[in-house]
């Protein structure tokens, strides 16, 4: 501080008021970011989370928060672009009035939809049966695409498109997740490139700088000389492994890598028989639950969520089968978390896309002319994104449900055992630790079947958003009341660079079924806004085709192939 | 920070405190050094008391306060990071004095600390990457080459002011 208010002195006047303007501009700023930090979502609670679990659980909490935003984003972006205009010209606000899809009268077999909105008397448990299934009064509400039979909405003299205005809001939640997921894993990504960046100094790194000292609470402390003591000694111990990797016999060799191709089609063969099976069960399922039989509702219900049921077993057995066989194949322990990992991603995302793929084949499914006018399944499907619609809904519903069941019958009631209960099967069991993974898994498996549903189901964000903030509080008071501290602290920056590289894997994933039915499979002539279009696509092509021709000339000359490559690459 | 150093001090000598000195078990109620494991170090290390008894003046507490704020340069800060790390205070780290750091990172309880081997390997590992002239032994210029290079010691000296 002297030698600073000596300079000053000798400072011209100009550089005195830059440095006291730099000064009390750096303490405003500072304060902002403090008062900008308490309306941060959650910000208390995390802390807390924090102190007491460590960063690898934070993270998993504020993983969720941030798909609690996204959700919510998305779903005031397809409800102000899509369901607001409707909602605005049916009550004749803005002088708004909506122009009905005049049907082309190609054929009429394509047009009969009779969505069976409850008529006459109907018992409450129709109404239970209906909320959990999506068919009957919720069919035929704003939640479906079926609704959507809209061709244009007048507000004053405007006209706005709405099936453009569908599509275009389909790509932008898309994109805008695509944008936000990259934004959040570079600086991830960044913070993992230097920490790998110079493995020969990593000892001296861990020992020399690896106390963080603004830590304050005597708790933090402790979690972090655990997590130090774990890290110091998980790297010992792979130093050591690999060193006895190096000097296996050839003979060893031999014998382990032949058991690692047994295990690997072992595994590989179990992932196909639960697709199989997948497969197998949606499409009884849809053959039997489009007989409407009142008499059997429950059987029917049971019959509905068959496929949510299988692929919740399949998600939870595929997990404990590889970390069960992994232990045989002899890998670093850091390669071997990876790897069940990696398996268990892919068990749960090719779930979800094999029920789409056996839904589209019953949609498609040609043979002996079933859809010979329409060119899809018309008699069982006349309007099948609904029907694609309700199977998200169905198995969003399910998760949830399963996620509630599974935090009330097997946490609390386990907890209470083991503490009250001395017998020795039972303490044996003991108390559960936070698997992070799986519930990362969970809930990504989750956020998929909304990005895949919404272009089905437009309202399907404002579940999630409701879902997943009633999950941040079911998982905090499970967290709380019957976890211990994991005896293995996680380090934060490296897993949420791994969760997010995940959540892309699944949007990745959520393109390819949006983008089959948007381009290929024919939309429904009897429900929707693309009634009168071939595809869904082709709103695109048409309208283009309604601008002035220089307009259309640059489009054209953009959208072609000497264009668009270089423009992707950069 | 005048504040903080005075608040530190007993009602009576507050008037003085510039030329007053603090004892060593006022010092470690700050909290940031309640936590730090390294507390004593830092304590002995920014006295200036001739009777070795640990206690701070107020030059003292703004010389350990200017070095842990983030308008030190790396090279005050590693510096002093290698005299609290000096254990014996012999201007080198030798195999003792890495131990007892360690032990220090790793936490106090019995538990807690790395087996005989596994202290033998790190720090036989520790000094393969830092010690450059094979001496058994870092001494400060090697420890500033190697702190250099490190990404994380930057942010670890910094408190939060």
């Amino acid at each position: 501080r002297d030698t600073q208010q000596a300079d000053t002195e000798h400072l011209s006047k100009w550089k005195k008021w830059r440095r006291t303007s730099s000064k009390s501009l750096k303490k405003v700023l500072g304060e902002v970011k403090g008062l900008s930090s308490y309306l941060v979502l959650w910000r208390h609670d995390i802390h807390s989370i924090e102190g007491k679990f460590g960063t690898g659980i934070q993270s998993y909490f504020s993983f969720l928060r941030f798909l609690v935003l996204l959700n919510f984003i998305i779903f005031i972006l397809m409800f102000s672009f899509v369901t607001l205009p409707i909602i605005i010209s049916k009550y004749g606000v803005f002088n708004s009035t909506i122009a009905y899809i005049s049907p082309r009268i190609i054929d009429d077999i394509c047009t009969i939809y009779e969505p069976s909105g409850d008529k006459g008397l109907v018992y409450f448990y129709t109404y239970l049966k209906d909320l959990l299934s999506g068919t009957g009064f919720l069919e035929v509400t704003h939640l479906f695409y079926g609704y959507y039979s809209i061709d244009a909405v007048w507000i004053s003299i405007m006209r706005y498109n709405l099936p453009l205005a569908y599509l275009l809001a389909t790509f932008a939640y898309l994109a805008l997740s695509f944008l936000w997921i990259i934004k959040r894993s570079v600086e991830g990504f960044k913070h993992n490139l230097v920490h790998d960046a110079d493995p020969f100094q990593s000892y001296c790194n861990k020992v020399f700088a690896g106390w963080d000292f603004c830590i304050t609470d005597p708790h933090a402390a402790q979690l972090k000389h655990r997590s130090l003591q774990y890290e110091l000694q998980t790297d010992l111990q792979e130093e050591k492994l690999k060193q006895k990797i190096a000097e296996r016999s050839m003979v060893e060799k031999l014998r382990i890598y032949s058991l690692r191709v047994i295990i690997n089609i072992t595994v590989i063969a179990i992932l196909s028989g639960c697709f199989y099976s997948i497969y197998r069960v949606t499409v009884f399922s849809q053959e039997n639950s489009n007989d409407i039989d009142n008499a059997n509702s429950q059987v029917n219900l049971l019959v509905q969520y068959l496929p949510s049921m299988v692929i919740t077993l399949a998600n939870f057995i595929g997990p404990l089968i590889f970390s069960f066989l992994i232990t045989f194949e002899d890998y670093t322990p850091a390669f071997e978390i990876k790897l069940t990992l990696l398996r268990c991603v892919f068990v749960r995302l090719a779930s979800i896309g094999v029920l789409l793929f056996s839904l589209w084949s019953q949609i498609s499914d040609c043979d002996s002319d079933k859809c010979e006018p329409c060119g899809y399944n018309y008699k069982l499907y006349p309007c099948w994104e609904s029907d694609v619609g309700q199977e998200m809904y169905k198995l969003m519903i399910f998760d949830f449900i399963v996620i509630l069941a599974v935090a009330l019958f097997v946490d609390f009631p386990r907890k209470l055992l083991v503490t009250h209960c001395s017998c020795k099967l039972i303490q044996w069991f003991g108390h559960k630790e936070f698997e992070i993974s799986d519930n990362v898994l969970e809930i990504i498996y989750g956020q998929t079947i909304c990005w895949i549903g919404t272009f089905f189901s437009p309202l399907l964000p404002v579940i999630a958003t409701i879902k997943y903030f009633i999950i941040f509080y079911v998982k905090k008071i499970v967290l709380i009341h019957t976890r211990k501290p994991a005896a293995r602290p996680i380090r934060a920056s490296s897993s949420n660079f791994f969760f997010l590289v995940v959540l892309l894997i699944g949007l990745l994933l959520a393109f390819v079924p949006v983008g089959v039915s948007i381009a290929r499979i024919p939309s429904s002539k009897a429900c929707g806004p693309f009634r009168n279009f071939n595809t869904s696509w082709e709103v695109i092509p048409d309208t283009i085709l309604e601008f002035p021709t220089g307009l259309q000339h640059v489009l054209f000359g953009m959208a072609s192939e000497a264009f668009a490559v270089p423009f992707f690459v950069i | 920070a005048y504040k903080r150093f005075s608040e530190l001090l007993p009602k009576e000598e507050r008037e003085n405190a510039c030329s007053a000195r603090v004892p060593k078990s006022q010092i470690l109620m700050l909290p940031e050094l309640r936590a730090n494991p390294f507390q004593h170090r830092i304590c002995h290390v920014f006295s200036t008391s001739e009777t070795r008894d640990d206690s701070m003046s107020f030059e003292d507490f703004l010389d350990m306060l200017s070095v842990f704020s983030d308008s030190a340069t790396s090279d005050i800060k590693s510096h002093y990071a290698f005299r609290i790390f000096d254990f014996d205070n012999d201007g080198t780290l030798d195999r003792k004095d890495l131990e007892q750091l360690v032990n220090c990172l790793t936490g106090q309880g019995e538990e807690s600390r790395l087996s005989s081997a596994e202290m033998e390997q790190l720090i036989q590992n520790i000094l393969e990457e830092s010690d450059i002239d094979k001496d058994g032994t870092i001494n400060l210029s090697e420890f500033q080459h190697v702190v250099s290079r490190s990404p994380d010691f930057a942010r670890c000296g910094d408190l939060q002011r």
